[in-house]
């Protein structure tokens, strides 16, 4: 393009239009397409979200159970394919989305606060001398930026915690979800972690599951009042779900008291077999 | 009815852009039949006839069509009343004894000139990369010919009701430009007229958005403080098309 | 002061029938070969309808077009604040429009002071233009059946006015810009924004270029061209209160002015009925409300002096309807500038309403009786609404308060019918030439003559003149006659600063205002005017002495652009009180109080004033020579307006 206004009155770009990659690559090098990625990973992560929350409700019906819904998860497909190879390429689906989202949250971030800045006027985030009285702002949309990464520090933890064992020491047995989740929620710190990134979870939810609907551009008049309602009833089940296993293991609604198949330090087997039978006797 | 006001005005001073500024307090007294921009004026009179320099503030129309007035009034754009500009905001939306702080619309791509003057020209080059249906005078045909239901023609003036004024850059925690650019994108995508060029325009006027501003995520502060209260609608219809714009087969669609 | 001439000015008028002119003028004019077009710079100076309409033609024909604003951006040329619709002749409402009537309604209410072939080519493209803007996306309003909506206005017996609802003009203005951001972006169209133009350049007589100071840096520039187009709007602020923008001003055309264009008419001033009056003394604009409402409102003032009751209090019987009771047949709807005078002449009699007495009521409650308030806040909702935000009252309960004010000015730079000045080279559109529309303007036919010069006339006729230059390159910036005016513009902004008085631009302006209202308003008489004349001279005399501008000339400096603009009205002015002395007679918006009939209307005297003044400088404190352009009837016959 020519550009033929005046030198002297044209304000120059901040950053240039870089060369384009090839499509459906370049989506990614534009911030509307960025936020559009951003919108489609976080449906996934919603998607996973819900289901890994309604799977874990499997606690209610006791170790067996869940030690059963645990090992379903790892045959998903296992007749053709090898056992544990869908589970293996939903983690890593869900590695990849997760960093997108993450990694398209923080350059987007970066994006605005170069935008904002002002030479005269600077401090971090774009303030005014006057107060920034946020009309339309909520709290929730503010705080994208602080919920997304506590809940990302959560996540390492609680697959550190539950899924490596790396703080239950010899109490982790793999393959018995139901006792490590246990051990793991019955320490107080851990349940007010547990809550705290949970709360963060649906705080998150509650802008993310409205604003993906605008940038992917799914608006009409129609139904466009729903779209908040959704995203609230969405945040208020997740965390109604997550929150109630901390509550229900402090309250002793889930503890190992009646259980079957009693846990006895480092027979990880001894335990595995003895909810296998547990099942097969149902 | 009438009363006389003082009120404790906190406003940006700097000289030029390259200089550094500061706030300045000054107290104004002034009845609230008054506008606000009157007030200003008021101010400058008594500040010339002191022999110091008049605080630098543009307002053209004064009527709230033109775009040029606009000020971060108590840290918010355009002031507290809404759906009105600056220069539309009258001395009664304050009491005795306020203190009004008075800044520049910030953004990095609307640099500070003087004052309370910024320069707010990349707006014109997002116009500029294809804001307009390409029509040569006098290729035109009779304005009769192509039916608009009236749906599409008044969302078309809904969005074109935008006055340019930056508003929502300035009310925008992140200097996002995207109401003021869905607002263009979406007056000629509702019109018939504006299909041929519509994706490439998409295209380009959004990547030239890009270059001066920051990202949405959707607070929705641009439309509070937008004086013609632009819907956000449009922002979402941008980012559709902008898709589309990427995905489409233009040639065979028949369009650009 | 005024000298007067026996020039008669050639206004080029093609021959041939009325019909025929435009169409045969257009065939024997010279043309640029498409190729060659590319070898003229033309500059245009204003980017309102007038100007970003012909920068875009110009772009799209292939000349090198520079286009200077002063605003920030194009789109805030105060086309934009336009409201109410434009004027077209396309008939769609089958109500019996056409060409010709178009035409006739122009030269008649223009009170038969136009040139007919003119007004005849405006009518005639005023066709055009709707589809232009169609085309480019204006998005009129429409019907269900998604055609173009039209209403009648300003007192029009046919529905000729397009609109988009009460921002025709900014609407018509986004076309005209983004088909000139259009220009921009192909390379055709280069884009000096907050240029101010503070000279016009020329040499050998003809126009060669510009002197622009920049309004950020300070800086005067030099540019050159082979033909410079002003679209600079009108001088409506000379009033101080107009319901023109802030920064609108005579300065581009007063400049030409000095340089040997000829100014034409300067007297020729209207006033629109329905603004809000001013509420302080420190008012600083006014705001129009759209005259659709004279269609609902009633207007009235108490019949008795000085009543301080608030309108509810005050009963039926001691009302005076005084536009009802003196025109039956038109009521409310009366003329712009009948409405105008009659509520000065209430309101000079002490009936005046509200806190400062100026102004009178337009009263809804009859009409929010008969159709319910619903079908009022249809109509005016969003008039009422910035009528409340203004004066924080609310009409659907207390009375609108109304008075008139300056809007809009019938006088410019004297053009040929090619759009041409008396300096060859330079051209004059839009609001800034004397244009189209005689002693009082139409409503919604200013955007249409603005858009008419800037879309299909200029681009034309630009041409012929440009044919002759081929292969001569524009003088060089280097050119003494650019380096003298430069150096003179940079004098002149380091004695603005140097003057350091006691009073702010903005206090003469004031003064100046108050001035040219009192005896240059909306009804003029030889003693007001002599006295004009004497008091404006005193006053200039002081502001050149007494003046103070602060700050520097090297960064953005408010007050001192503004006092360049101010003592062009000054000069500006005084030739309106001589205009106006020397037209004895009224005519539109000109009413000399000498000359009106027994029910006090208007009378003209075509015997001796069907002509054109066109006035030509004589240096600063010289004399003004008069110069006259006959103006010939030959298919209208000139009557006495009547709306009793
Ligand atoms: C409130 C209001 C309502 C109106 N409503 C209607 C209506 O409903 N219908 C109708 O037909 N008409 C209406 N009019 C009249 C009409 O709007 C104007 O006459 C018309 O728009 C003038 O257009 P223009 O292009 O000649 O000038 P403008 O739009 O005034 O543009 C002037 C341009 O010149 C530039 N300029 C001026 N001086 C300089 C300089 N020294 N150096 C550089 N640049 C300069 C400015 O920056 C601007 O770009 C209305 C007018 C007003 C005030
Ligand atoms: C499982 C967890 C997560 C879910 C379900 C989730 C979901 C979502 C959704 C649906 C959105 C809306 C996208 C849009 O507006 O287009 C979103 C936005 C966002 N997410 Fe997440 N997210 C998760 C984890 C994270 C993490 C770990 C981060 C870390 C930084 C993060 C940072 C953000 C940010 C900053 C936004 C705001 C983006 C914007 O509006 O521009 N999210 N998230
Ligand atoms: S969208 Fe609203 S706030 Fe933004 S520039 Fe347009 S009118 Fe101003
Ligand atoms: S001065 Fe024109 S919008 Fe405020």
């Amino acid at each position: 393009m020519t550009q033929t206004t005046s030198e002297r009155y044209r304000v120059k770009p901040i950053r240039d239009r870089r060369r384009e990659w090839p499509f459906p690559l370049n989506l990614y090098q534009t911030a509307v397409g960025r936020k559009w990625v951003m919108a489609v990973t976080g449906i996934g992560l919603l998607g996973f979200v819900l289901i890994h929350m309604i799977g874990n409700l499997h606690v209610y019906e006791g170790p067996a159970k869940m030690h059963e819904y645990a090992e379903s998860l790892k045959n998903l497909g296992s007749g053709i394919l090898p056992r544990s190879l869908i589970l293996w390429l939903l983690r890593l689906s869900l590695m990849v989305m997760f960093g997108l989202h993450l990694h398209s949250a923080i350059t987007l971030k970066e994006m605005s606060r170069k935008s904002s800045l002002n030479a005269s006027f600077q401090s971090g985030e774009k303030k005014y001398e006057g107060g920034r009285e946020y009309i339309a702002a909520s709290y929730a949309s503010r705080t994208m930026r602080w919920t997304g990464p506590i809940i990302a520090l959560f996540l390492i933890y609680h697959l550190a915690d539950m899924t490596w064992g790396w703080w239950l020491g010899n109490e982790f047995v793999p393959g018995d979800p139901y006792h490590n989740l246990y051990s793991s929620l019955s320490r107080i710190p851990v349940a007010i972690f547990y809550v705290i990134a949970n709360m963060a979870l649906a705080w998150h939810i509650f802008h993310g599951a409205w604003s993906m609907f605008q940038s992917l551009g799914i608006n009409n008049p129609k139904y466009n009042h729903l779209r908040r309602g959704f995203a609230a009833s969405f945040a208020g089940l997740i965390l109604l779900g997550n929150l109630s296993f901390p509550i229900m293991t402090q309250a002793n609604l889930i503890d190992e008291e009646e259980r079957l198949c009693q846990v006895s330090i480092g027979d990880t087997d001894e335990i595995l077999a003895c909810l296998t039978k547990q099942l097969e006797d149902h | 009815m009438s009363e006389i006001i003082t009120v404790n005005l906190k406003i940006w001073r700097q000289e030029g852009p390259e200089k550094s500024g500061c706030f300045e307090e000054y107290t104004q007294k002034i009845t609230t039949e008054a506008s606000f921009l009157e007030m200003i004026d008021l101010l400058n009179e008594d500040l010339n006839n002191q022999g110091l320099e008049p605080v630098a503030i543009e307002s053209d129309c004064r009527e709230g069509i033109c775009g040029t007035c606009g000020v971060m009034i108590n840290g918010q754009a355009h002031g507290p009343r809404k759906a009105t500009t600056t220069c539309q905001l009258h001395m009664r939306e304050f009491s005795d004894g306020d203190e009004i702080v008075i800044e520049p619309f910030r953004a990095i791509s609307f640099p500070v000139i003087r004052d309370l003057v910024v320069d707010r020209s990349p707006f014109d080059q997002i116009i500029e990369s294809g804001g307009y249906i390409s029509v040569n005078t006098g290729a035109a045909s009779d304005a009769n010919l192509t039916p608009v239901p009236k749906e599409a023609a008044d969302q078309a003036f809904d969005a074109a009701a935008c006055i340019g004024c930056g508003a929502c850059v300035a009310a925008c925690p992140n200097s996002a430009a995207q109401l003021f650019t869905s607002a263009k994108l979406a007056h000629m995508a509702s019109l018939p007229q504006g299909q041929p060029e519509r994706w490439k325009r998409t295209e380009t006027m959004v990547e030239t958005m890009e270059e001066f501003f920051g990202s949405c995520t959707n607070h929705g502060e641009c439309h509070e403080a937008c004086p013609k209260e632009i819907n956000l609608d449009f922002i979402a219809f941008m980012n559709r098309d902008y898709m589309k714009a990427k995905v489409k087969n233009r040639a065979l669609s028949g369009q650009r | 002061m005024a000298t007067n001439s026996k020039t008669v000015l050639d206004s080029r008028v093609p021959s041939g029938p009325l019909e025929q002119k435009w169409e045969n003028h257009k065939f024997s004019m010279n043309l640029v070969n498409p190729n060659n077009k590319r070898k003229f710079d033309v500059i245009v100076v204003g980017t309102g309808l007038a100007g970003a309409s012909a920068a875009a033609s110009l772009g799209e024909l292939g000349y090198k077009v520079k286009a200077f604003t002063f605003h920030d951006s194009p789109r805030r040329a105060h086309s934009i604040a336009a409201q109410g619709g434009i004027n077209a002749a396309k008939n769609y409402k089958n109500d019996g429009d056409s060409v010709y009537r178009l035409f006739y309604d122009t030269i008649k209410g223009g009170d038969y002071r136009s040139r007919e072939a003119n007004v005849h080519r405006l009518a005639e493209v005023s066709t055009n233009i709707i589809d232009q803007a169609t085309a480019q996306g204006v998005p009129f309003a429409r019907e269900y059946g998604g055609l173009l909506d039209n209403r009648s206005f300003g007192g029009a017996q046919v529905s000729r006015t397009f609109y988009a609802r009460g921002q025709t003009g900014q609407q018509l203005l986004l076309g005209a810009y983004s088909a000139m951001m259009r220009q921009v972006a192909s390379g055709n169209v280069e884009l000096h924004t907050r240029a101010e133009l503070l000279d016009v350049v020329t040499k050998d007589g003809q126009a060669c270029g510009i002197v622009t100071r920049d309004l950020i840096s300070g800086e005067v520039i030099a540019h050159s061209a082979h033909a410079v187009v002003l679209a600079t709007g009108g001088y409506g602020n000379v009033y101080f209160l107009s319901t023109n923008a802030m920064m609108s001003n005579v300065t581009a055309a007063w400049r030409a002015h000095r340089r040997g264009a000829f100014f034409a008419n300067p007297c020729y001033t209207q006033i629109h009925p329905t603004c809000i009056p001013a509420s302080d003394d420190f008012q600083s604009k006014l705001t129009l409300m759209s005259e659709s409402l004279r269609n609902d409102g009633r207007i009235w003032v108490p019949e008795a002096f000085d009543d301080s009751r608030p309108a509810h209090e005050i009963p039926e019987n001691e009302r005076d309807y005084y536009l009802e009771t003196r025109y039956p047949a038109f009521g409310n709807l009366v003329p712009r500038d009948v409405a105008s005078r009659n509520a000065k002449n209430v309101v000079d009699q002490g009936h005046g309403v509200g806190p400062l007495k100026n102004g009178v009521y337009l009263d809804f409650s009859a009409a929010v009786g008969r159709d319910g308030h619903d079908a009022i806040s249809a109509k005016y909702g969003n008039l009422f609404d910035m009528y409340e935000s203004i004066t924080g009252e609310n009409p659907y309960e207390v009375p609108m308060r109304i008075y008139p004010a300056i809007h809009y000015t019938m006088g410019g730079v004297w053009v040929d019918y090619n759009l041409m000045t008396t300096i060859p080279g330079l051209y004059a559109i839009g609001e800034a030439n004397f244009s189209d529309h005689g002693a009082n303007r139409l409503g919604a036919s200013a955007l249409m003559q603005g858009l008419a010069d800037g879309y299909f006339v200029l681009p034309y006729t630009i041409g012929d003149g440009l044919a002759d230059q081929l292969g001569e390159p524009a003088v060089s910036t280097d050119d003494p006659v650019f380096t003298d005016a430069v150096s003179a513009i940079e004098d002149e902004t380091a004695k603005w600063l140097s003057i350091n008085g006691t009073r702010s631009v903005d206090y003469f302006h004031r003064e100046l205002g108050r001035l040219v209202w009192d005896h240059i308003g909306m009804s003029r008489n030889k003693e007001g005017l002599e006295k004009a004349v004497s008091e404006i001279g005193a006053l200039k005399e002081e502001f050149y002495n007494d003046v103070r501008v602060l700050g520097s000339a090297d960064t953005l400096n408010l007050s001192l652009e503004k006092a360049g603009r101010v003592s062009d009205f000054f000069e500006l002015a005084e030739l309106m009180a001589h205009d106006a002395l020397e037209r004895k007679e009224s005519c539109g918006g000109h009413f000399r109080e000498e000359h009106q009939t027994i029910e006090g209307e208007a009378q003209r005297d075509d015997d001796n004033f069907a002509h054109v003044a066109a006035w030509e400088w004589n240096g600063k404190d010289a004399l003004q020579t008069r110069h006259v352009e006959k103006l010939d009837f030959e298919n209208v016959t000139p009557t006495q307006r009547s709306y009793k």
